[in-house]
């Protein structure tokens, strides 16, 4: 089974396009990431950009609206994830516990939904999303 | 948390630890046997002790250390072994004295080397390929002997004796701690990618019972082919054999119906194929290429799967080049079953009555014999030519010769559905 593993660090809500995590934070994380890799668990992570580089698009009244961030009513946003492949949930949990993340970070752990997870009515109505994912998949 | 749930807990660091830890051991004490069990004590001590204590923060760094004092107990008891008594006991009294950390990071120094070594003696040549199919998914895998029985459909008992007799085999033989060297490193690291295939192809497309596919075995042996690459990461075949199976495993939801049927590759809905799998596996066949491995076995089917990979629908398979791939596969390891694939290969670009000129040829190969994919394939050329009646007789015949139940009931199908066109007037075809 997949899990994502959903990196939110406190104060990134609020850090200034271009926020970057100091060498030292980052030497300690590849070598967590490598860890995972080193396990065969690894298919995946990224870091991304903080907030107040991004956008919402919120949908009140059926009509998209485009806030740029900040946002001032997020308390938690997310700083990277990875995708792992595992066992269990509890192996995900240990790998999450291994993280030498730092006092103001949570990491929120996540299973990905299988195709299979889906009754017959939602898989029929999922066929779509799954082509979406694999044109994606085969254009990047 | 419970104790079930701290059961659980433990199995997951298990998982994670378990190889790193029997490598570790086998290093220090010369026997992989002795290294197991040493293992295994220290999980039931941590089976006894975590459900009250709570897992440590540290759980990899604390089975070493019970192990290890386990290690040098039976060392002290054992007269004979004084010199490395000596030895072991200086080197574990003074990491006692240190902090935990320190420890783990010594044991970090040398777990990469370890695990190689490990990898490499439990696919040793000695053994047959049932013990390194065993053996390496109880080492490296973590697997339980009753997940390995599960997963092989054979006795428990027949498991354990396999991996009991495998460490014997491998005291007796004397079989050295070691990765090999030079000209012996590039026939023994084919052992190794031969059993982690095996693995991967008992669960892809199952010899025997009545599930196709068995997904977890897959699994297993994609996190050892990923754990190989990062120990051996200057070999390319390595990536190949990655490349091949991250591939092939991208299919794997198209691949079975809904009420487990196989779905043949031209058949299945691509929209279905994993693209975070297809993603890796192209990316592990470059590095096997950028590496000078483009013309390795393992390289060049995974080259095949990646033009199946690349097509967006069956129509648009670049067939004359899966031709001229299986054509170089059986340049570099000559085969009937590669000559086979090669003649599906011609029968798609240039028309049926190409491939069964090959297919034909064939039919005298005895290695062939009682392999059921060449009445399958022929049945299927022979069907496209218009041959009905022929090719049902095929199909028969694979349905006879295979193991599998979702495969024979997909081939008696076939031959059913050809009866129906030999069985109808000309004008209706």
């Amino acid at each position: 089974m997949r899990f994502m593993m959903l990196m939110l660090p406190k104060g990134y809500e609020t850090a200034t396009p271009g926020t970057m995590p100091d060498a030292k934070a980052v030497a300690a994380m590849m070598k967590y990431n490598e860890s995972l890799q080193r396990a065969g668990v690894l298919l995946a992570l990224d870091g991304l950009h903080p907030p107040s580089m991004g956008a919402r698009v919120s949908f009140a009244g059926g009509k998209p609206k485009v806030t740029d961030g900040p946002f001032a009513e997020a308390k938690e946003v997310v700083g990277g994830y990875w995708l792992i492949q595992v066992k269990s949930r509890e192996e995900a949990i240990a790998w999450a516990s291994r993280c030498p993340a730092s006092d103001d970070e949570v990491i929120e752990v996540r299973q990905v939904q299988e195709f299979s997870d889906f009754p017959a009515d939602v898989q029929d109505a999922a066929a779509g999303f799954e082509q979406m994912q694999t044109q994606g998949g085969r254009e990047a | 948390m419970t104790a079930s749930d701290t059961h659980r807990a433990i199995e997951a660091v298990w998982r994670i630890e378990s190889a790193r830890l029997i490598a570790g051991l086998v290093r220090m004490v010369r026997d992989v046997g002795l290294a197991e069990d040493l293992a295994q004590d220290a999980l039931v001590t941590a089976l006894e002790r975590w459900p009250e204590s709570g897992v440590p923060d540290n759980p990899g760094a604390w089975l070493m250390a019970i192990a290890k004092r386990r290690a040098v107990d039976l060392f002290r008891r054992d007269k004979l072994l004084a010199r490395k008594h000596e030895e072991l006991g200086h080197e574990v009294d003074a990491r006692q004295e240190r902090v935990v950390p320190e420890l783990d990071d010594a044991i970090d120094d040398h777990v990469g080397d370890d695990l190689l070594r490990l990898v490499f003696t439990a696919c040793h040549p000695v053994l047959s390929r049932e013990a390194r199919v065993a053996l390496t998914l109880r080492l490296l895998g973590g697997l339980t002997t009753d997940e390995i029985a599960r997963a092989f459909l054979v006795p428990e008992a027949t498991v354990a004796q396999r991996i009991v007799r495998a460490k014997r085999t491998l005291a007796e033989a004397r079989v050295p701690f070691e990765v090999p060297r030079g000209a012996e490193l590039a026939a023994r690291l084919s052992s190794v990618l031969e059993v982690i295939y095996l693995v991967f192809n008992e669960g892809y497309a199952a010899t025997a019972g009545d599930d196709w596919v068995r997904p977890a075995l897959c699994e297993d042996a994609l996190r050892l082919g990923r754990i190989l690459a990062e120990l051996a990461p200057e070999e390319p075949e390595v990536h190949g054999l990655v490349a091949l199976m991250e591939i092939q495993a991208s299919r794997m939801r198209a691949r079975v119906g809904p009420s487990g049927e196989p779905i043949l590759l031209l058949d299945q809905d691509r929209a279905r194929w994993d693209h975070v799998l297809v993603r890796r596996g192209l990316a592990a066949l470059a590095r096997a290429e950028a590496l000078g491995g483009a013309y390795g076995p393992y390289a060049l089917q995974a080259a095949i799967a990646a033009c199946h990979a690349r097509a967006r629908t069956a129509a648009e398979t670049e067939w004359a080049r899966i031709a001229a791939l299986y054509g170089a596969l059986g340049q570099v390891s000559p085969s009937p079953v590669v000559e086979l694939n090669r003649g599906v290969a011609l029968g798609m670009a240039f028309g049926p009555a190409a491939g069964l000129e090959l297919v034909d040829a064939l039919r005298s190969e005895p290695a062939l014999a009682g392999y059921h994919l060449l009445p399958t394939v022929r049945g299927d050329l022979l069907a496209k030519l218009g041959r009905a009646s022929e090719a049902r007789a095929e199909f028969e015949r694979a349905a006879s010769l295979t193991r599998n139940g979702r495969e024979r009931q997909l081939l008696l199908d076939r031959a059913a559905a050809c009866a129906r066109e030999a069985a109808a007037p000309a004008e209706s075809r």
